[in-house]
């Protein structure tokens, strides 16, 4: 099946597997791309403040809607704040908020959807229907009920992002976990006398960790258009803090005029999750994995 | 005699780019014509190229591969070059596929009558308004009874036999010339599959078609060809007539493969024929056999030998074609069986009952029993330390359940498994002492399947042995090297991936996997079905030696009598998971035998070309084992009569705990097949 | 098969009942209740026990439950905190809305998907594959509202073609909504579309390899017809459970397109709610977008049974 990558295998010598893999990726076009984006987001996200032109709340009266200049490179929002600044500096958020939620989310939703496909009987069968209602909810319904019961700090948004969203991991890691146990090699583990999680720490997890790689991938994706899908409709970031999902929302009055401050954080958001998914995307085709099994939402 | 040759391919080399960059022949520089009305077999084993030749042959290369030189000749156009709308009017119409497995083959969402309607439309030369009939009348042509239901329904509602028959009559329906037979019968059971062998040599004899027969079954090839070519490394090394080529053919690799097949009449081990084809593009510049012949020379190393005629008709590639005679096409004399005493009974099965159905949500509500007939019932088997006893069966038989219910992976749903001297065995692996999971193995048919595709082979022998015997460092590494030494395999074997191993060696590693734990007692379930005819051999004479070595008790359960009589002491036929009869392995082969094996032994198919096999189960799709009297009353050809159904069967006693359970009293079946067409095959058992 | 109609349907009612049962639980955690939003600053002591023993808020929540799911099977979805008009008919009107527009994007979405998947399953690898699949993830990916804004601003301020806000009130009649309803059909098009062809794209791939094409080829079927009479017909089948999905996602994620341009739709609503704490109404849009999604899906899994031969007939024949 991973053809991409057990070819290589020919010397003796192997290098570690996540080398192999990280070369596979780049060697294609759309990985290098992708991550090279993703990269680039992260560091800014890390870094902008140290090298952000101006402070992000400056406010300036005499410079309202101004389009790019030499002093603003990107012109001004219509509270006169410097848009390249608010920009670099829009993604740190939701970085931030997703890169952590999106391990917790695989993590979990991983474990619990291996142990499920291992396991089955009734307690695969019982919790598989609470997942299926859970999943007949519309997301933003969810969320919008935890934001407005708890808020809408970082310290609720993760927790909150990481459980609906480790939901569908939970089927697919399932999904996964249930053709490999159908297989014989998992079987003779289980004759030996292995104990289970030893079976699903040997046998499965290596196994299943491709697909949960690539739905990992996918997973930061969706999560970023729901926590920019909140700031935009007000439910997520609050001001002054600036956040690509807000620009945009408050830039919409204004885009007759000035359309520069709707421009800016549209690219910024658009290339992080056109480099997220070609990096998915490559990383799929490095691993062997087809993609249109992958979860939604 | 030229005129007459319908397929000529003409130096025919076909190849495709590996990953390096580098072109890569499966095929190399092929000659062969077939003329109207001849029947010929292509022998080869995996990678040898023969489907790739067949698929040639009709102009088709699956998706990656490349012509590098020569041509595909059929009625003098080649077919390779040839616009496809010409092609599509040729296949099907004049040369037409019967494909391997028809089970993928036929579209899952038409009915069987619409795609032989199709077949028609396509080819045929009649008007619209007989197709009906037609169909009706190919469907009866391939026997299938009760042709109109047939035609309404779909190929998932068929049984394997009667969805080969209809591709079998799919492929008549444009009245080809030529029929192209691309392992027909591999998957289907021993008794489906000599029906389809007799339908198709009487189709050859009958309707005076071409027949291209590509199989690695020289049994199956021995009952419909006339002539046979046998490939190696995408090569032709030796075409002649059946007789010749099936009992003293020209070629090393020929006669290597010939004494490496089990032979029901020879109850001794086959020789190995060690080592393994060259993949693609590794062949030297000298012959592709060289690393495994017995009479290779230096020459035969740097020069690549030419196809020559040989005197005695036909074509071999080979230097030293008449040094070739001295290499035995069979063994003679060391049987595999130790003979004589055996330890204590390790296992004994009394009374066990399995069952898969499962429990619909309402049951498990409702807290009832799932009904329904046991998958095994009634099996009372006895096995002694020391001894290989043989489970043999077709598919239903149950002898697979019944490994996986002494492994434990399976719970009875009655009866016992009673395991040395510690009484009844736990049902499941997870309620099983330590000593008892190290003492039972399991190795698996598949090795593709059975080894962790991840895991390198020392991460693999490293699991009974951290997990049984609590080794680390170098004392594991140092068992693990031992280890793979038993298995004639070497230390150099640890650092690779299963996927760099050839199926020989994968199954290797399993029996070494499963001997590491130094059990007593290993289950083979089908170790050799999945692999080469020659490797076959080299694990069998594996397991024989491992079992002088150590002592350990096998029971080795398989579809192929051939292979169950050269290992096993002792035999036990199923039918539809019932017992048939147990008893020693050269009793149970001869008579007085219970009817059903007596049906297995005469479907079996040796490479005698003047074999015939005897037809005598009716061939019918059983859905499930009946639910009283005896598993085998819808087939049976000595049912006595209404007894059979209602009663169960009576253990009838042959004579040195050899156990038939059958209405008929022994003597009577003795007699009665003594006189029946089986004769030779069924020999009378001599104590 | 009757027999898997009804086990489905007892599965499709069960899981709405435990729906319900999460959203009356959910809502019931939330801070506040109908009370605290009506009274607002005046919710204290006296007046807030008087209020809710009027509302019956101070019995027990099994009880409510009861009396508002029983409420709800009958049509009568309570009344809202808001503006005190029975929800029933607040929310018919915004749900005729929303199913405008969820049919219009239908409409053009899923013909275009089954092409679009068809052609690119078909041609596989080839340039106009690889271009139509990089768009279609894209389109899956990036935000709604920011694929909202960037056509907005091409087609409403730029071009000034079709209007970039919709300007009808709820109860507007539904050709009100024309031309306003271009863009926002639009978006939801294009989120539509990708993920459906996706799933064609595969399926036909998968098909076009398989034994009985190849079987097909080899009988001298010519390549149309192959592809009309014997893989499609194969392929087809998953789109019919993503359909059912889109249409569920249809029903209840458009919240962030009808926000976006205005349009008085469920979502819409269903975010004012939240805004205004109308519990009652929050709670009657979860049940009636729960209950249309599970419905959908039964329906999906009743079509692709009766499209799927095998499906329907190794169960009529099994004992």
């Amino acid at each position: 099946m991973s053809d991409g990558l057990v070819t290589l295998v020919t010397t003796t010598a192997r290098p570690s597997r996540i080398a192999l893999v990280i070369r596979e990726v780049l060697s294609r076009p759309s990985g290098f791309i992708g991550l090279f984006l993703v990269i680039a987001h992260v560091l800014l996200a890390l870094f902008s403040p140290f090298f952000a032109p101006f402070d992000f709340k400056a406010m300036n009266a005499n410079a309202i809607l101004s389009p790019p200049d030499a002093t603003h490179w990107l012109g001004t929002d219509q509270l006169g704040r410097d848009i390249l600044t608010r920009t670099i500096m829009g993604g740190r958020q939701a970085i931030l908020v997703t890169a952590i939620a999106t391990p917790l989310a695989v993590a979990w939703g991983g474990l619990l959807g291996i142990y499920l496909g291992l396991a089955g009987g009734r307690l695969d069968d019982i919790l598989m229907r609470v997942v299926d209602a859970f999943l007949a909810l519309p997301w933003i319904l969810k969320m919008l009920l935890m934001i407005v019961t708890f808020g809408t700090g970082i310290g609720v948004l993760i927790p909150t992002l990481a459980l609906f969203y480790g939901i569908p991991v939970i089927r697919i890691a399932r999904a996964a976990t249930q053709n490999i146990v159908a297989r014989d090699f998992v079987l003779a583990a289980r004759a030996r006398g292995h104990s289970r999680v030893s079976i699903m720490r040997r046998e499965l997890f290596g196994n299943v960790l491709d697909a949960l790689m690539v739905e990992g991938a996918m997973r930061w994706s969706w999560m970023l258009l729901a926590f920019t899908s909140l700031s935009f409709l007000g439910f997520g970031v609050s001001p002054p803090t600036p956040d690509w999902g807000l620009m945009i929302a408050d830039s919409r009055n204004f885009m007759a005029i000035a359309p520069w401050p709707a421009f800016a954080p549209v690219i910024a958001l658009s290339s992080l999750i056109i480099g997220i998914n070609l990096t998915a995307d490559a990383l799929a085709k490095a691993l062997g994995i087809d993609r249109a099994q992958a979860a939604v939402h | 005699m030229t005129g007459d040759v319908l397929i000529d391919v003409q130096n025919l080399s076909i190849g495709f780019t590996g990953r390096s960059g580098k072109l890569l022949p499966v095929l190399r520089n092929i000659d062969l014509g077939v003329q109207r009305g001849e029947t010929v077999g292509i022998v080869g084993e995996s990678g040898s190229g023969k489907s790739t030749l067949a698929l040639a042959m009709m102009g088709y290369l699956k998706h990656g591969l490349r012509v590098i030189s020569g041509q595909s000749v059929f009625d003098g156009r080649d077919l390779l070059t040839m616009p496809s709308r010409e092609l599509q009017r040729i296949r099907g119409g004049k040369i037409a596929l019967i494909p391997q497995n028809s089970g993928q083959s036929l579209s899952p969402n038409l009915r069987v009558g619409a795609q032989l309607t199709e077949a028609l439309a396509l080819h045929g030369k009649l008007t619209l308004s007989a197709f009906p009939a037609r169909v009706i009348q190919l469907l009866q042509q391939v026997r299938l009874p009760d042709p109109e239901v047939i035609a309404s329904r779909y190929p998932h509602e068929l049984s394997g036999g009667q969805q080969q028959r209809v591709a079998i009559a799919m492929a008549l329906a444009g009245e080809p010339e030529a029929l192209l037979l691309d392992e027909p019968t591999t998957g289907l059971d021993v008794t489906t599959q000599a029906h389809i062998l007799e339908l198709l040599s009487d189709i050859a004899v009958r309707l005076d078609k071409a027949m291209i027969y590509v199989s690695h079954d020289l049994g199956a090839i021995a009952r419909v060809c006339s002539r046979v070519v046998v490939m190696y490394a995408g090569e032709i090394v030796l075409d002649g007539d059946a007789t010749t080529v099936l009992t003293n053919p020209g070629h090393p690799y020929a006669r290597g493969l010939l004494a490496s097949i089990p032979r029901l009449g020879n109850p001794s081990l086959p020789m190995a024929l060690e080592g393994r084809p060259p993949p693609p593009g590794d062949a030297g510049p000298g012959c592709s056999f060289v690393d495994r012949c017995a009479i290779a020379e230096a020459p035969c190393r740097s020069e690549r030998p030419g196809l020559h005629p040989l005197l005695t008709g036909g074509r071999v590639r080979c230097r030293l074609p008449e040094r070739a005679e001295s290499i035995p096409t069979k063994r003679d004399g060391r049987p595999a069986s130790a003979g004589g005493s055996f330890g204590e009974p390790l296992v004994r099965l009394s009374n066990l009952a399995i069952s898969y159905a499962r429990q619909s949500l309402v049951d498990q509500l409702l807290g009832r029993k799932p009904q329904g007939v046991p998958t095994v019932d009634r099996v009372d088997i006895e096995i002694r330390q020391g001894e290989v006893i043989g489970l043999v069966g077709e598919s239903g038989s149950g002898k697979s359940t019944i490994l996986k219910a002494v492994a434990g992976l399976v719970g009875p749903a009655n009866g016992e498994i009673a395991y040395d001297k510690s009484g009844a065995l736990p049902a499941t692996v997870e309620q099983r002492r330590p000593e008892q999971l190290r003492e039972i193995q399991l190795i698996f048919q598949n090795p593709d399947e059975s080894l962790n595709p991840r895991h390198t082979i020392e991460q693999i022998l490293a699991q009974p042995l951290q997990l049984y015997f609590g080794l680390s460092g170098d004392a594991l590494r140092e068992r693990s090297i031992a280890i793979l030494e038993r298995v004639r395999l070497g230390a150099h074997y640890l650092d690779r991936l299963p996927s760099q191993l050839s199926g020989g060696e994968k199954q290797r590693v399993a029996i070494a996997r499963a001997f590491a734990a130094k059990p007593k007692l290993v289950l083979c379930d089908e170790v050799t079905s999945a692999l080469d005819v020659s490797v076959q051999s080299a694990v069998l004479d594996l397991l024989d030696q491992l079992r002088r070595d150590s002592g350990t008790t096998y029971i080795f359960v398989s579809h192929d009598l051939a292979v169950v009589r050269a290992l096993s002491d002792r035999v036990a036929v199923l039918y539809q998971g019932r017992l048939c009869e147990v008893g020693p392995a050269a009793a149970v082969y001869s008579r007085p035998c219970h009817p059903y094996t007596e049906a297995l032994l005469g479907a079996v198919l040796e490479p005698d070309p003047g074999a015939r096999p005897v037809l005598m189960a009716e061939d019918i799709m059983e859905l499930s084992p009946p639910a009283k009297g005896c598993p085998f009353q819808r087939r049976c050809h000595r049912k006595v009569g209404s007894i059979c159904e209602s009663t169960t069967p009576p253990q009838r006693d042959a004579g040195a705990g050899h156990v038939i359970h059958c209405h008929i009293p022994i003597g009577e079946l003795t007699s009665a097949q003594t006189v029946s067409a089986l004769g030779n095959v069924v020999r009378p058992h001599v104590q | 098969m009757l027999r898997i109609f009804f086990h489905r349907l007892l599965l499709g009612i069960a899981t709405v009942a435990i729906v319900s049962g999460i959203i009356f639980a959910a809502v019931e955690a939330l801070p506040g209740d109908a009370c605290t939003a009506i009274l607002q600053r005046d919710a204290s002591g006296e007046r807030l026990a008087n209020c809710r023993r009027e509302l019956g808020l101070d019995r027990p929540a099994l009880t409510r439950y009861f009396e508002w799911a029983s409420g709800a099977v009958r049509g009568d979805l309570g009344i809202s905190a808001h503006n005190n008009k029975p929800i029933a008919s607040l929310v018919g009107d915004r749900l005729k809305n929303t199913l405008l527009l969820a049919g219009c994007s239908l409409a053009l979405g899923v013909p275009l998907a089954l092409l679009l998947g068809v052609l690119t399953g078909l041609r596989r690898d080839k340039a106009s594959d690889l271009a139509l699949s990089t768009i279609a993830i894209f389109a899956m990916t990036i935000p709604e509202f920011v694929t909202a804004t960037v056509l907005i601003f091409v087609f409403s301020i730029w071009l000034g073609w079709v209007p970039g806000i919709v300007t009808a009130s709820a109860s507007s009649p539904l050709s009100a909504f024309f031309p306003g309803i271009v863009l926002p059909v639009i978006v939801l098009t294009m989120v539509m579309t990708a993920h459906i062809m996706r799933t064609v794209r595969s399926s036909v791939i998968d098909v076009m390899s398989s034994d009985y094409v190849q079987m097909a080829t080899l009988k001298g079927v010519p390549y149309w017809q192959i592809v009309f009479r014997h893989a499609l017909p194969n392929a087809l089948l998953p789109a019919i459970n993503v359909i059912a999905l889109t249409v569920g996602w249809l029903l209840g994620g458009v919240v962030v397109v009808e926000k976006v341009f205005n349009y008085p739709g469920l979502g819409h609503y269903m975010i004012d709610s939240i805004s205004d704490r109308d519990l009652p109404v929050v709670q009657a849009i979860a049940l009636i977008v729960a209950t249309a999604y599970v419905g959908v899906n039964l329906a999906a899994d009743l079509l692709a049974m009766a499209f799927n031969p095998r499906l329907r007939t190794l169960k009529a024949r099994s004992p």
